[in-house]
C-alpha cells in the first residue's frame, strides 16, 4: 500500500461533455507551474496516474480517468501579455476561448480558430488541436501558435516552437505528452465584429457537397443535416457560408454588443429552454423538429444574406444554456468522422442509411469542410466531416456502439480519420488502422522521452490502447 | 436487485459479509473484501479470481480505515456500494458486566462503522452517487436484558445511519439500514439457533433491499413482530424474558 494519502474531499465525479460517461477522480487545480510540478510529485508518491483536464469539453472520455489525479488547468488563466498592434497574445494555458475574444475583440482581433462553445481552455483546445467552421481556410488552432511551454511528466519545462518535432506531437497529443502551461498565439485581424452570413437550403446530400464547392474560399462553411430524411431527400439540410465584414464597424467590436440574448422570442428565459428540449428529445419528436427546421429554411432565408455577430455565429453551443441536460439521464455521444473528398458522398450516405436501418437516428448532423495538417494525431483530411449527435440510453447503448463500429469500418476503408475530442466508441484496432503503426511508434517514442514514468493517462487512452501496460 | 459494479464489504471473512461478497461477485461486481482474517479472505478471493480483492484490516484500528478505504477504491477503479457487515457479539452471562467485552462490541460494531462509513460519506457526497448499507439488527430496537451493549451498538448504528441518510439524500446517495433477525452465522453459533435463515438467505435479502434508501426489516413477518415489540411499553417489556 502506498504511504501517502490524498485528501478524500478532492474526489469528484467528472463527466465528458456528452454526459454519457463519468469517472471519479481526485481533482487538483494548480495556479502556478510549480504547483503543477507538485501535482506530478504527488502522483508519484501516491502511485496514481494523472489525467489532464481543461474545461471538460471533450465529448467522450478524453479528460476523465477513474481514481486518477485530475489536473484541472482552468485556474491557470491569466493573460500575461496582449499586443494590440501585432495581435499576439501570451497567456497561461488555462485561459478560456471566451477570455481570448473578450480581450482581443475591442482591438480588432478574433481567435484564429474557435470551437462551437467558448468554454474550452487553450490547453484543452491545443491538446485536441481543435478546428472550427473555418478549418478549410484557417487550419487548426495549433497552426496559429507561435510558441508554447510544456511541463513533461518528469517535471521538466520545455519551450516548443513550430520548428520542434515535439511541438506537433504535444499539440494534438490528447494530453498524454505533457502539461501545456503557457501559449503564445497569433490572433486574426478583424475590422468588424459581424459576419455576412448566407444560408442555403439544400435538398439532399449531393446538393450539400455541391453547395460547399460553390462557396469555396469563403471564411466559414458549415451545414446542418436532417438525418431522418430518406430516399431522394437523404442528407437534406441547411448550409451556412459566412465571411468577415470588410467594412469597419467599431460598435460591433465591443464585447457587450456580442452578448447573446437571455430570452428566446423575447419572453422565454433561455435558462429554462433545455426543459422544453428534453420533452422533445425522442425520435418521434426530433424527426418532426428536423422536418420543421428544414421546412422553415425553405420558406425563410434561402440565399437571403444577413448580418450576424461573431459570437452568435461561432458559439452556437452556448446559445441555449444547459442544452446538454436535455439528453439526461443517459447523455449523448457525438460521432464524427473525417472522410477524403472522393469518398465523402458514398460514406456519409451509407452512414445515414445505416442509422435509419438500425433505428438509431442522430438528432443532429453537421457537415464541415477540412484540410489536412501535419500534427501527430491529426484528425483532419482533405475532405469533409460528418458529426452526429446520438442520444444514449442503457438499452440502446450496445446497439449504438455496434452501429458506430460498423460506421468506423466504412471510414477506415475510405482512408478517413477520427477526432479524440469527440470520440466515445473507437477500439484499439480502429485507432491502429487510421493512425498507422508508424504514427503510433512515434507517439510511443515521445512518451518515452516526455513521460518516462508513464504518469499521463485518460479513459480514452486506455480504451483505444494508446497506453499498453 | 440493483446492479452494483464496484463494492467494498467490511467484515467479509465470514457470515453475512462473506455471503454478500459471494453474491455481488457472482453478478460480476468487483468487490474489495475487508476483514481481519486474511486466510479466509484469500479463500474467498480464490473463488472469484479477478473480481474479489482481499484487504486485511482490523476494524477496531479506526485510524487505518481511511488509507485502506482509499487503496481499495483505487484498486476497484471506483466505488458505488459500501456494506458494513462487521460485528461481534461475545457471550455475555445474565449477570455479567465485562467492560472489555463491551469495548470490543462498541469498537467493532459502531466505531469501526463510523470510521468506514464516514469515508464512504465523504466520497459519495462529492461524487453525488453511491449506496451505503449498514447491517444493523432487530436487536437494536430495544435494550434487552441479555445483551445490553450489543443492543446499544446496533441502536447507535441505526441512529448514525439515519443521520447519514438525512445528510446525504440531497446528494443522491442512498443509505440503507437493514435489520436482520437471528441468522445462522459463526457469531450466533453459541446460541444454538435452529429454524432461522442461513447467512446466504439473509445476504440475498439484504442485497434485495439495497436499492431503496431507508430502514428495512428483511421480511413482512419481521416487520409485524418487531414493530409490535418496539412499541411494547417499557414497564411491560422489562417483565418479558426477551
Amino acid at each position: 500500500m502506498s504511504g501517502a494519502r490524498l485528501e478524500p474531499e478532492r474526489i469528484a465525479r467528472l463527466q465528458g461533455f456528452g454526459l454519457a460517461c463519468a469517472a471519479d477522480a481526485y481533482v487538483v487545480r494548480p495556479t502556478t507551474v510549480d504547483e503543477v510540478r507538485g501535482v506530478l510529485d504527488l502522483a508519484c508518491q501516491t502511485g496514481r496516474k494523472v489525467v489532464l483536464r481543461g474545461a471538460g469539453c471533450s465529448y467522450g472520455d478524453a479528460s476523465i480517468a477513474p481514481e486518477a489525479l485530475a489536473l484541472d488547468c482552468s485556474a491557470m488563466n491569466r493573460i500575461l501579455a496582449w499586443d494590440p498592434a501585432t495581435g499576439v497574445i501570451d497567456a497561461e494555458a488555462g485561459v478560456s476561448i471566451e477570455s481570448l475574444w473578450r480581450t482581443a475583440l475591442p482591438d480588432g482581433w478574433w481567435p484564429p480558430v474557435v470551437s462551437g462553445t467558448m468554454m474550452p481552455t487553450l490547453a484543452g483546445a491545443l491538446a485536441m488541436n481543435i478546428h472550427g467552421k473555418n478549418n478549410s481556410k484557417a487550419g487548426t488552432l495549433g497552426q496559429h501558435v507561435l510558441d508554447l511551454e510544456v511541463l513533461d511528466g518528469a517535471g521538466r519545462s520545455h519551450r516548443l516552437t513550430p520548428d520542434d518535432e515535439a511541438f506537433r506531437a504535444v499539440i494534438s497529443g490528447a494530453g498524454l505528452l505533457g502539461v501545456i502551461t503557457r501559449v503564445k498565439l497569433q490572433m486574426h485581424r478583424v475590422t468588424s465584429g459581424n459576419l455576412q452570413v448566407t444560408p442555403v437550403s439544400v435538398g439532399n446530400l449531393d446538393a450539400q457537397l455541391a453547395t460547399f464547392d460553390e462557396f469555396e474560399g469563403v471564411d466559414y462553411r458549415v451545414s446542418w443535416v436532417d438525418c431522418f430524411a430518406r430516399g431522394a431527400r437523404l442528407g437534406r439540410g441547411l448550409f451556412h457560408a459566412a465571411s468577415h465584414e470588410s467594412q469597419p464597424n467599431a460598435a460591433s467590436l465591443r464585447p457587450e454588443s456580442q452578448d447573446l440574448p437571455s430570452k428566446v422570442l423575447g419572453v422565454l428565459p433561455k435558462s429554462q429552454v433545455w426543459r422544453a428540449l428534453r420533452a422533445l428529445n425522442r425520435p418521434l419528436w426530433m424527426s418532426r423538429v428536423n422536418w420543421a427546421k428544414y421546412a422553415a429554411s425553405r420558406l425563410h432565408g434561402d440565399r437571403r444574406p444577413f448580418t450576424q455577430g461573431l459570437v452568435a455565429f461561432s458559439f452556437l453551443l452556448d446559445y441555449v444554456p444547459d442544452w446538454r441536460r436535455a439528453y439526461l439521464p443517459g447523455g449523448f455521444i457525438q460521432y464524427q468522422s473525417f472522410v477524403p473528398l472522393a469518398e465523402a458522398r458514398r460514406v456519409f450516405r451509407a452512414q445515414i442509411e445505416m442509422q435509419q436501418k438500425a433505428g438509431l437516428v442522430s438528432f443532429l448532423g453537421v457537415i464541415k469542410r477540412h484540410r489536412p495538417d501535419d500534427f501527430l494525431f491529426t484528425h483532419a483530411v482533405d475532405g469533409y466531416s460528418l458529426a452526429l449527435d446520438f442520444k444514449v440510453t442503457p438499452q440502446a447503448w450496445p446497439r449504438l456502439r455496434e452501429l458506430c463500429w460498423r460506421m468506423n469500418d466504412l471510414v477506415i476503408e475510405a482512408g478517413g480519420r477520427f477526432y479524440f475530442a469527440k470520440d466515445s466508441t473507437l477500439r484499439p484496432q480502429d485507432v491502429c488502422a487510421y493512425l498507422g503503426e508508424a504514427t503510433l511508434k512515434r507517439f510511443r517514442d515521445f512518451r518515452a522521452e516526455l513521460d518516462p514514468h508513464g504518469l499521463f493517462t485518460s479513459a480514452l487512452a486506455e480504451r483505444v490502447g494508446l497506453l499498453p501496460d | 436487485m440493483v446492479r452494483f459494479e464496484r463494492a467494498i464489504v467490511v467484515g467479509a471473512s465470514s457470515g453475512i459479509g462473506a455471503e454478500i461478497v459471494r453474491q455481488l461477485a457472482a453478478r460480476g461486481c468487483k468487490v474489495a473484501a475487508v476483514a481481519r482474517r486474511l486466510d479466509r479472505l484469500q479463500a474467498l478471493a480464490a473463488e472469484f479470481p479477478g473480481l474479489v480483492v482481499a484487504f486485511q484490516h482490523d476494524v477496531t484500528r479506526c485510524n487505518e480505515a481511511p488509507a485502506v478505504f482509499q487503496e481499495a477504491t483505487k484498486q476497484l477503479g471506483g466505488l458505488d456500494l459500501v456494506v458494513y457487515a462487521a460485528g461481534v457479539m461475545p457471550a455475555v452471562g445474565p449477570d455479567e458486566f465485562d467492560f472489555e467485552k463491551d469495548r470490543q462490541m462498541v469498537e467493532a460494531n459502531f466505531l469501526g462503522a463510523v470510521a468506514w462509513l464516514n469515508q464512504a460519506a465523504i466520497r459519495f457526497q462529492n461524487t453525488r452517487q453511491g449506496t451505503i448499507v449498514g447491517v444493523g439488527s432487530v436487536a437494536g430496537d430495544r435494550g434487552r436484558r441479555g445483551q445490553p451493549v450489543y443492543n446499544a451498538t446496533k441502536a447507535a448504528l441505526a441512529t448514525y445511519l439515519e443521520a447519514l441518510r438525512n445528510r446525504l439524500s440531497r446528494y443522491g446517495v442512498k443509505v440503507v439500514t437493514v435489520k436482520p433477525g437471528p441468522t445462522q452465522t459463526e457469531m450466533t453459533a453459541s446460541l444454538g439457533l435452529k429454524a432461522v435463515p442461513t447467512a446466504e438467505a439473509t445476504a440475498r435479502r439484504i442485497l434485495a433491499k439495497a436499492g431503496r434508501t431507508g430502514e428495512r426489516y428483511l421480511s413482512p413477518v419481521h416487520w409485524v413482530v418487531f414493530t409490535i415489540l418496539r412499541n411494547v411499553p417499557s414497564p411491560i417489556f422489562r417483565r418479558l424474558k426477551l
